[in-house]
């Protein structure tokens, strides 16, 4: 019998061109490979929150192996003497065990905790991005909107993984949320009590975040995240303007190889730090707190930095209690304000933004090229705005520490919140808004008179004039030279910044990175470095 | 404490009882007997223990007590007043305060105070341990009050496990999960565990200097202090943070401080690393 010949080499093309025979994908999988995203290190900062969504799913995964949803009261036997005896749920016990006594536990626990908390500070640093850049204007006002509300449930998905251990921290945030819920009127104490099954704490909590935070609200992050990168492709990625770039087009580089291979490296990168910050800082120490019970309640007992906000406003909101003569009479609690009437604002004119800021300037027209922070001061300095309102209230949910650890009053810290939360904001909106303006005219300056040289010329009347170096070319009328026009990109303001191209590979670390060794391709001449630059002196030799 | 209760409400009866079944000229004679005979005992005892020259205002004291009142007629007494009765609007009265008080005081260097401000700082102690006991002896034995057990360990047969239960309970509102200590109202602190030895947490807890509460021990018995202690000094101030740097130990906040410091600021610089190397 005659052994097949078997063509090793082309076995994968074979398989390939069998796949493409039955399901017809050569086609769009080449477009999709061939996708151009445009370059900038801004672009990056969402697919930190991507990659550190991977890795929540990886590690949040682990720890279902471990964890027992239940509030069952078990007394505890592990290994961390200082509970050994103490009554506890079920839930606190495992993860107690998760900690100490499942090999890798810990760190699979701290990675998770804080890949958490990267990934709410990853989403908000790309939507500053997204915001001060302009890049949430038409066409692309939907995938703002579906990443604020990633934003909000990844703020349920923090909050539900933050109550799970059960431990005093876990505890007291639960019962703020029940407070939180009780203080709406009219359907409060239902709410409250469909959700705890009862009066706080229950005994049915703990499994039902447990399946909203492994179940659902992943399922739903995993939803958007998706519609969030669909759209992405199907409306392209916003551009800086530059040379070549406009409106109708996208300048970049290819999906596969160099982009996919990029990102590849930056999700390991983004794994490592993640990694190496579970592994080297320890976050929420689970048994310092002890299991929770009612009469528990630990100073510095904070939420996580996304929640902190909300904390702060309750802590800077005054005891306004208003009373409704209805019936037996009626209760809007102070907390009421802060924590539901705030957050409810602050979701209405973030993902409204967009809408509002169009109507504002009468600008229909769809925009694929992105703005410089400070060409568009109004909408910067309404950003800084935003910005320093959020840091008063966040800083002021953890006032108490601050006050204790730098020996301020804990009354002066929130009155100084109080204060701050007014006058704050409009500080940062004219301060923005001055600092765009002088930055603009900074621009059109060098544009109309050249680049500061350094270089300073006495003349015969004895003045002193800095000699500039004109970016354009000589002109016939004016003062030699003519003005250029300013393209929403860049403008060099140092000499060395000149000319059309940097250097072939621009490093980070190592400010210029010689070319590697280019294949040389028929008819075109292989790439010649860049002649070193002479040193500019001042005329006269030094002696 | 019921069974003696009904013991000394049986002895009062007694006494009672006694004299209605005596006689009256009985009882009268047996009155002025004993009048003499306390006449007499007071006077003798006057005259064998009054000084002779020297006058005294007040009781006398044990050597060390003398040594103590010497050092506070120099270092406490502006504000705490002559015999530590003290000075309107400067220093309030040590009568009854007890030994305990001053040791925690004086050997944390709270006392003397360096400036009245809203409560006193820890700081590098005036006194030697020696003078210390001194002027707790003199304190003490001015107006009595409460006093530390001998000895430098106090939580020898502490149980860790209690311990932690109660100091969750009692002191981790005000000096948080980890000992660190947190704010109180109005520039009022409760200060971090971690500089106190065994003798100040527990005279702290049977004093309640300053805004801390009296722990007595009718609250928390001699054995659960020494739990708390050992909690304190064996769980907290010798855990080995499994999970690595704890970051002061201060809860969410410097956590999330950490993420922006550490995560972002890395991972900004990634980011700028990778798209420069097009």
């Amino acid at each position: 019998m005659k052994r097949r010949k078997f063509d090793l080499a082309a076995a994968p093309g074979k398989a390939a061109a069998g796949v493409d025979d039955r399901f017809q994908v050569a086609t769009p999988l080449r477009r999709l490979l061939n996708k151009v995203f445009p370059d900038h290190w801004s672009f990056l900062l969402g697919e930190i929150a991507l990659f550190s969504f991977i890795v929540l799913l990886l590690t949040g995964v682990f720890l279902t192996f471990f964890f027992e949803p239940s509030m069952t009261e078990v007394i505890y036997n592990g290994s961390y003497a200082p509970l050994r005896g103490t009554p506890m749920s079920a839930a606190y016990a495992s993860s107690l065990d998760i900690s100490f006594e499942v090999r890798g536990g810990l760190i699979m626990r701290q990675m998770h905790h804080w890949a958490a908390l990267l990934f709410m500070a990853a989403i908000v640093v790309h939507m500053l991005r997204v915001f001060f850049t302009g890049a949430f204007r038409k066409p692309r006002e939907t995938n703002w909107i579906i990443g604020s509300l990633l934003f909000w449930v990844g703020f349920l998905a923090g909050f539900t993984g933050y109550s799970l251990p059960d431990d005093g921290l876990s505890g007291t945030g639960l019962r703020i949320a029940s407070a939180i819920m009780l203080s709406i009127p009219v359907i409060g104490s239902w709410v409250t009590s469909s959700i705890f099954g009862g009066e706080f704490p229950g005994t049915i909590i703990i499994s039902r975040f447990f399946i909203a935070h492994v179940l659902l609200i992943p399922a739903l992050l995993v939803a958007l995240i998706s519609v969030h990168l669909g759209l992405v492709f199907k409306q392209k990625h916003t551009q800086w303007p530059g040379p070549g770039r406009t409106n109708g087009n996208v300048v970049g580089e290819r999906m596969f190889p160099r982009y996919a291979i990029k990102q590849g490296g930056f999700f390991m990168i983004v794994f490592g730090v993640i990694a190496l910050m579970g592994g080297l800082f320890q976050i929420n120490p689970i048994w310092l707190f002890g299991p929770y019970e009612a009469w528990v309640v630990s100073a510095a007992s904070q939420p996580d930095w996304y929640v902190m906000f909300l904390d702060g406003s309750t802590r800077l909101m005054p005891a306004w209690q208003i009373n409704i003569p209805i019936g037996d009479g009626y209760v809007i609690p102070p907390l009421f304000w802060p924590t539901v009437v705030l957050p409810g604002i602050l979701v209405g004119l973030s993902t409204l933004y967009p809408f509002l800021e169009a109507r504002h300037l009468k600008d229909y027209k769809s925009h694929n090229l992105l703005q410089r922070p400070r060409d568009v001061p109004a909408r910067t300095a309404v950003g800084a705005m935003a910005v320093a309102f959020y840091l008063v209230l966040t800083l002021s949910g953890a006032n108490d520490v601050i006050a204790d650890k730098f020996q301020i009053s804990l009354n002066a810290m929130t009155w100084a919140g109080r204060i701050g939360l007014l006058i704050a904001p409009p500080i940062a909106y004219y301060v923005t808004y001055r600092l765009c303006l002088g930055l603009q005219q900074h621009d059109r300056e060098v544009l109309a008179h050249g680049v500061e040289t350094g270089i300073i010329r006495r003349l015969p009347d004895g003045r002193f004039v800095e000699v500039h170096q004109p970016l354009s070319a000589a002109q016939e009328h004016g003062d030699g030279h003519g003005a250029l026009e300013y393209t929403g990109w860049v403008v060099p303001k140092k000499m060395n910044r000149l000319g059309a191209l940097g250097p072939a590979v621009r490093g980070f670390f190592y400010p210029i990175e010689k070319p590697v060794e280019a294949p040389v391709s028929p008819g075109h001449p292989p790439v010649e470095p860049r002649p070193e630059r002479e040193e500019i002196s001042s005329g006269e030799p030094r002696r | 404490m019921t069974s003696e209760n009904d013991r000394r409400r049986g002895l009062l009866a007694r006494l009672r009882g006694r004299p209605a079944a005596r006689s009256r000229g009985r009882r009268r004679l047996g009155a002025a007997v004993r009048l003499l005979a306390a006449l007499t005992l007071a006077g003798g005892a006057y005259t064998v223990f009054a000084p002779g020259a020297q006058a005294q205002d007040n009781q006398t004291l044990s050597s060390a007590a003398a040594d103590g009142k010497a050092l506070f007629d120099v270092s406490c007494v502006t504000c705490h007043g002559r015999n530590a009765q003290g000075v309107e609007g400067r220093g309030p009265s040590l009568i009854g305060v007890g030994a305990a008080s001053v040791e925690f005081q004086v050997s944390t260097g709270r006392m003397p105070l360096a400036r009245q401000e809203a409560q006193a700082h820890r700081k590098p102690p005036l006194f030697t341990d020696e003078q210390t006991r001194q002027l707790a002896q003199y304190i003490q034995e001015l107006g009595g009050g409460p006093e530390l057990p001998n000895g430098e360990n106090l939580h020898e047969n502490g149980n860790v496990a209690a311990g932690g239960e109660l100091f969750r309970i009692n002191c981790s509102q005000c000096h948080a999960f980890g000992g660190g200590g947190g704010a109180l109202s109005s520039g009022k602190f409760a200060p971090s565990l971690r500089p106190a030895t065994d003798r100040q947490i527990y005279a702290a807890m049977l004093s309640g200097p300053q805004n801390m509460p009296v722990f007595g021990d009718n609250q928390l018995r001699p054995e659960q202090k020494a739990d708390i202690i050992a909690y304190i000094q064996e769980t907290l101030k010798h855990d080995q943070d499994p999970g690595g740097f704890n970051l002061g130990r201060y809860g969410p906040s410097t956590e999330g401080l950490a993420i922006f410091l550490v995560g972002i600021v890395a991972l900004v610089f990634a980011s700028l690393w990778i798209a420069g190397k097009s």
